[in-house]
């Protein structure tokens, strides 16, 4: 379209902002963003973002079923909880905080080999990481059923080794069985979150630069001295996303517990999902979830600070 | 009796600027190979316990167990697998948890790359809110997600059953495909599109034979993502699945309290040979491709 000159009046100088643009289109292009969003963010505010802000406000409400609940300001449904619950608060964190220790400690050197020493072959090991997801994670998870059996060569050889007895002084194990313990649960919780450990860690691994190890050999660092300061300050942001993915779900997870572990090993999850699915206590499974989400962006946002690694998305 | 060499030091290669430490002893080296191949041991038992667990599933799909539950190894027999089929509901599982994967994969990925492109190519004022709130449901444990969900349905009088669930898969998968898109597009080089405008190419041309082509890798890895965890969830879908639909994770997790039938795991199996194959197979065409260029 050309731009309309009046007769007798200058033509506009090419680039004269606003006249001749037809009205409407740099609006219309301001709100493509929000066209292109809405119906993801629609979704996310209705079915994630509502049922939270519900959840709050059931989480206050008394009642039953059959009458109906109503806000009633109920607080001390939160009080019941964690003086009900606090131990399942507990071990909650400390398995997920174990599992995810674990997962760093067999996870890292994994991705290093994947992102240093595989060669050629590291994309048939990135798919091998990825490949147990390829079978559903509850028959895997029963599989450690077979695996950490009593009498089974696995708790065999930590018998003869004498790591049972460590591990039972300590508590995670008891009468010469790993299965219906705590270790159990925490070895579950290790294996089914491993992957989401050890993808971040291979991501920002592999982009470290090899000429940076090349350099501080060159300087006479050693190979100890290059992991710690070069290697691993480099892999901080894989660490921290790494730990991030592993402990949130693992604290949140019943799975684990309900299959490997013993009515002594429940989590909160395991304690959300009875209220829920059994009890049908809403209000309680409502203030559980609530204490468990708040206790994790605590704990998420200390991690953070201290870590200090706030670009992860 | 020779004197400790440190005591007579060997001409320095520059002078005094070595460190003596530093310089690696022909002592150590058995140590320092010790260590370099510390890392693939270590990497390599790594590898061993995210595997074994499939290995187990593997060679006890054909196990006769004596009791209902097969967790101790009696005698070969290929029974399973030659009738696969033949508990009762299994497969009629499987077949709804395919389908809703297909459905909540679909659902997400449309969805989701419509944001990723918002997210990746757009500034508008929004956007940290629209960020926080993709990431929030990946940083929240499922299980919150899901008895919040499912309190909803119950109070609003939804009937649970295959439509929720597969509203609450949309709803997770949305946060993974829009990460993944987001990642590819935004490492995506403008100029490729600028140089299609030159070349006279319409925004839809444009859109269809350059930018689709060149996101396409990002949004096959949301879709496959979001195929596989909606098709392996179990958490979310318990919350919001009611009495009468069972996935085949629900399906599993009954087995697991009442017997689980030997199928269970040729199922397993059937499905990580089948992944497996057909990864493989991408890789080797995709680097036949590469090769032939």
């Amino acid at each position: 379209m050309t731009a309309v000159v009046t007769p007798g009046a200058p033509a506009a100088p090419p680039g004269t902002p606003g006249a001749e643009r037809p009205p409407g289109r740099r609006p219309r292009r301001r709100l493509t963003p929000y066209w292109l969003l809405l119906p993801a963010a629609l979704w996310l505010a209705v079915f994630f973002v509502a049922p939270l802000v519900y959840q709050a406000s059931t989480s206050v409400q008394t009642g039953s079923l059959e009458e109906g609940y109503r806000v009633t300001w109920h607080f001390a449904t939160y009080g019941e909880v964690l003086e009900r619950y606090g131990e399942h608060f507990l071990r909650s964190f400390g398995y997920a905080a174990a599992a995810t220790a674990l997962c760093l400690l067999i996870g890292y050197p994994l991705a290093y080999m994947i992102a240093f020493r595989a060669g050629r072959w590291r994309n048939v090991l990135l798919v091998m990481v990825i490949a147990p997801f390829f079978t559903s994670f509850l028959i895997r998870t029963l599989a450690w059923k077979t695996i950490l059996s009593d009498g089974g060569p696995v708790v065999g050889a930590l018998d003869v080794l004498h790591v049972l007895d460590v591990t039972s002084r300590l508590g995670l194990t008891s009468d010469d069985r790993v299965l219906a313990t705590p270790l159990a649960v925490v070895c579950g919780l290790t294996y089914n979150f491993l992957p989401f450990m050890i993808l971040p860690l291979y991501g920002s691994l592999e982009r470290i630069d090899p000429s940076l190890h090349e350099a501080a050999r060159d300087l006479y660092a050693t190979p100890a001295t290059t992991f710690r300061k070069v290697t691993f300050p480099l892999s901080l942001p894989g660490v921290v996303a790494g730990t991030l993915l592993t402990f949130i779900p693992a604290s949140g997870d019943y799975i684990n517990a309900q299959l490997l572990g013993s009515p002594n090993t429940q989590m909160v999850g395991n304690a959300i999902q009875k209220q829920f699915l059994n009890v049908l206590d809403y209000p309680t499974a409502a203030a559980m979830s609530f204490v468990l989400m708040a206790l994790i962006l605590v704990a998420v946002t200390v991690y953070m600070r201290r870590a200090g690694t706030e670009e992860l998305v | 009796m020779a004197p400790p060499s440190d005591t007579v030091p060997p001409p320095p290669r520059t002078p005094s600027a070595v460190p003596r430490a530093r310089r690696p002893h022909p002592l150590l080296a058995p140590v320092r190979l010790l260590r370099r191949h510390a890392v693939v041991v270590a990497g390599t038992l790594a590898l061993a316990y995210l595997l074994v667990p499939n290995l187990v599933v593997l060679v006890f799909s054909f196990n006769k167990p004596a009791g209902r539950f097969n967790y101790e190894w009696r005698t070969f027999s290929t029974d399973a697998w030659t009738d696969p089929c033949g508990v009762a509901d299994m497969c009629g599982s499987l077949s709804l948890s395919l389908r809703i994967a297909v459905l909540a994969t679909l659902g997400a990925t449309v969805l989701g790359t419509l944001a990723a492109f918002a997210l990746a190519r757009y500034r508008f004022r929004a956007k940290g809110t629209a960020n926080a709130l993709i990431f929030l449901p990946m940083a929240m444990p499922e299980v919150v997600m899901a008895a919040s969900l499912g309190t909803l349905f119950l109070n609003m009088r939804v009937a649970f059953g295959f439509t929720t669930i597969l509203i609450a898969h949309v709803m997770f998968c949305l946060s993974f495909v829009i990460v993944a898109v987001k990642a590819r597009v935004m490492s995506m080089d403008p100029r490729l599109e600028e140089a299609a405008r030159d070349l006279y190419a319409g925004p839809v041309q444009t859109f269809l034979r350059v930018t689709l082509p060149l996101a396409a890798p990002g949004i096959a890895a949301g879709a496959l993502l979001s195929f596989a965890l909606s098709f392996d969830d179990f958490i979310i879908t318990q919350f919001n699945a009611g009495p009468s639909t069972v996935t085949f994770p629900m399906f599993v997790w009954g087995a697991a309290q009442r017997g689980t039938p030997v199928q269970v795991n040729v199922i397993g199996t059937a499905m990580f040979v089948l992944a497996v194959a057909i990864v493989l197979v991408g890789q080797v065409t995709a680097n036949h491709r590469r090769r032939s260029r």
